[in-house]
């Protein structure tokens, strides 16, 4: 990991685009890094775009604006991507990730009709989500996909991470602990499975 | 040892509450602070503190409130934001008259209209003649540490005044961060009992809190705020050497961000510090041009003195006010720091920006920019853009 990475996340409101970014600058902390985890509003409805933010670092941050030119951008809606380029700024050696049912070509030709040119995630976390859980809860997929992709952590520490806090989360449903942190392996597998390998194996 | 933790501005406000446990938390529900009473009334619904929460129907009713149980001898916190506040104008002004210490979280935010629920400083800044001690935060650290130093402050003896401690509404208050928390023994013996000398429900000692005062006797009571509004500056300084010894963690009326050879100065309030920091850095490790920050901590009272010194002898400084009043000329901190550099006959050239109003964003080239002015403003003496708006869109 550069000592300093930082994340847009793009969703809408309501679907956990800004706990997603809460959640990773949780487990990020809980490795000993620096964090921000931070939302940007628009109106304040449900369904509107918003976006949200991480910065993680070895050393202390004390930026306190929004983020232009990121290293990893995070789609949680992928119908946002024909409204508004989310790929904007984005820095050319850095990475896309999208949580889509739709196919990866389909994707990639839309982001390169905004100019995006660099590599290119996608994550179907509905499939996996449903298959791991039963229900349709994007945040464990995506954030596993984050984690793959960008190296912030590495997957080792995430997923105990995680297990922890899922064991505190969910102390009184254990079977909720067995389906998230299966969903997160499934999101490992299916990355790694892909062909273009992005699981990095040091943070 | 200090406690590693990662938490919003917000959940950190609502924890030093916690930690502080006051009497008495009388608030209404508004957007960026709504959470600072949602999460203290979890702690009140979890039985981790014992205040009294009362529900009200409106900010007015909350100032109100806080100040009939003040007067009674409680200790109280109520939080708000923009318009809320607007709404509490009235009780601000008789909290500081009645020299009654309650602590307000206030989380910046833009005035109506446009409606607009983001970061500016135009509530805090409308009520800076209220009376209240007013205290800002960069980061959600300096948000939570200011609010343990609020009642030490507000309840001494001689200063007996009303606390705002201000933090930028969603940059902080909404976004997470590493934070250093302080452990529970020594928050309770740093802030102490509240054990006021007068009050409302000491029967030895019957008395009004509030009266009508005739012309003979208000202006003795505007002078007796006054006096201790000047008594505040020392105990400010005194709370914060005794926070120093506690935390390792230094404050006083302003922060000097590499200041020691500094020719061109930023002056500001609030979160945006830390991306100008992020900008003297940048700058002076690249050109090694001499530029500082200088981040005001304490409005109110306000440091004239300690800042002329600080300021007097640079080339050049840009005040960034993150709010408007409309005189058509400077902001509120603008227009105070000019007019305490020309007490000191200061020869520095001096312009005062505006930015950030409505949560506009500042970033790190923002900033470069407005240094690259100042050097400018330097050599040429002439001010160009005296009261420029940054970031402003043109077309």
């Amino acid at each position: 990991m550069k000592n300093t990475v930082e994340i847009r996340w793009h969703g809408r409101g309501g679907q956990g685009a800004k706990t997603a970014a809460l959640l990773l600058a949780d487990v990020a902390f809980k490795t000993g890094k620096y964090v921000q985890g931070f939302p940007e509003y628009g109106p304040e409805r449900m369904g509107a775009p918003i976006t949200a933010y991480n910065r993680i670092s070895r050393d202390p941050i004390t930026i306190h604006s929004n983020i232009y030119s990121p290293d990893y951008v995070v789609v949680v809606d992928d119908g946002l991507i024909t409204s508004i380029d989310v790929t904007q700024g984005l820095k050319k050696n850095g990475a896309v990730i999208v949580n889509t049912e739709r196919g990866r070509e389909e994707i990639v030709s839309q982001l390169r009709r905004h100019g995006w040119k660099g590599s290119v995630y996608t994550v179907d976390a509905r499939k996996i989500s449903v298959e791991a859980l039963g229900r349709y809860y994007p945040n464990s997929p995506m954030l596993a996909a984050v984690v793959a992709v960008s190296g912030v952590v590495t997957p080792a520490e995430f997923l105990k991470e995680m297990e922890d806090s899922f064991a505190h989360k969910f102390a009184k449903k254990p079977e909720v602990i067995e389906g998230n942190m299966k969903a997160l392996d499934m999101t490992f597998a299916a990355l790694a499975e892909d062909g273009r390998n992005p699981v990095r194996k040091s943070a | 040892m200090a406690i590693r933790e990662r938490l919003s501005g917000n959940e950190a406000v609502a924890y030093a509450i916690k930690q502080i446990n006051p009497d008495v938390m009388p608030a209404f529900p508004i957007t960026p602070s709504t959470e600072i009473p949602q999460y203290v009334a979890n702690y009140i619904a979890n039985g981790k503190v014992d205040t009294e929460f009362i529900h009200v129907e409106s900010e007015h009713s909350a100032m109100s409130a806080a100040v009939g149980a003040s007067a009674a001898g409680a200790r109280v916190v109520t939080a708000t934001s923009s318009c809320g506040m607007a709404l509490m104008w009235e009780e601000l002004y008789v909290a500081a008259s009645d020299r009654l210490p309650v602590v307000l979280a206030l989380v910046n935010r833009a005035l109506s209209g446009p409606i607009n629920i983001n970061a500016d400083h135009s509530d805090s800044m409308g009520a800076r003649d209220a009376g209240w001690i007013q205290i800002y935060a960069e980061s959600n650290q300096e948000v939570y540490d200011n609010f343990l130093q609020a009642y030490p402050i507000a309840e001494h003896e001689s200063v007996h005044l009303p606390v705002m401690i201000c933090q930028d509404g969603f940059i902080t208050s909404h976004g997470v961060e590493n934070i250093l928390l302080v452990e529970d023994e020594k928050v309770k013996e740093f802030v102490g009992e509240y054990c006021p000398a007068h009050y409302l429900l000491k029967k030895e000692e019957p008395m009004a809190v509030g009266p009508y005062a005739v012309s003979s006797y208000y202006m003795e009571t505007k002078r007796g705020q006054r006096e201790a509004m000047k008594n505040a500056r020392q105990v400010i300084l005194d709370v914060a050497k005794r926070f120093e010894e506690m935390t390792g963690r230094k404050y006083g009326f302003f922060e000097e961000y590499r200041m020691e050879d500094a020719e061109y100065v930023i002056v500001l309030i609030g979160s945006a510090a830390g991306t100008c920091k992020a900008a003297v850095d940048k700058i002076r490790e690249r050109s090694g041009k001499k530029v500082g920050l200088l981040k005001i901590r304490v409005f109110r009272p306000f440091p004239e003195e300690e800042l002329a010194q600080a300021l007097k002898d640079r080339k050049a400084v840009a005040v960034l006010d993150r709010s408007e009043m409309f005189s058509a000329t400077g902001g509120p901190l603008g227009t105070e720091v000019r007019s305490a550099l020309y007490g000191a006959k200061s020869k520095a050239g001096v312009v005062n920006y505006f930015y950030g109003l409505g949560g506009r964003d500042i970033t790190v080239e923002d900033f470069e920019e407005v240094y690259t002015k100042l050097e400018k403003l330097a050599q040429t003496h002439k001010a160009e853009d005296m009261y420029a708006y940054i970031g402003l869109r043109e077309k």
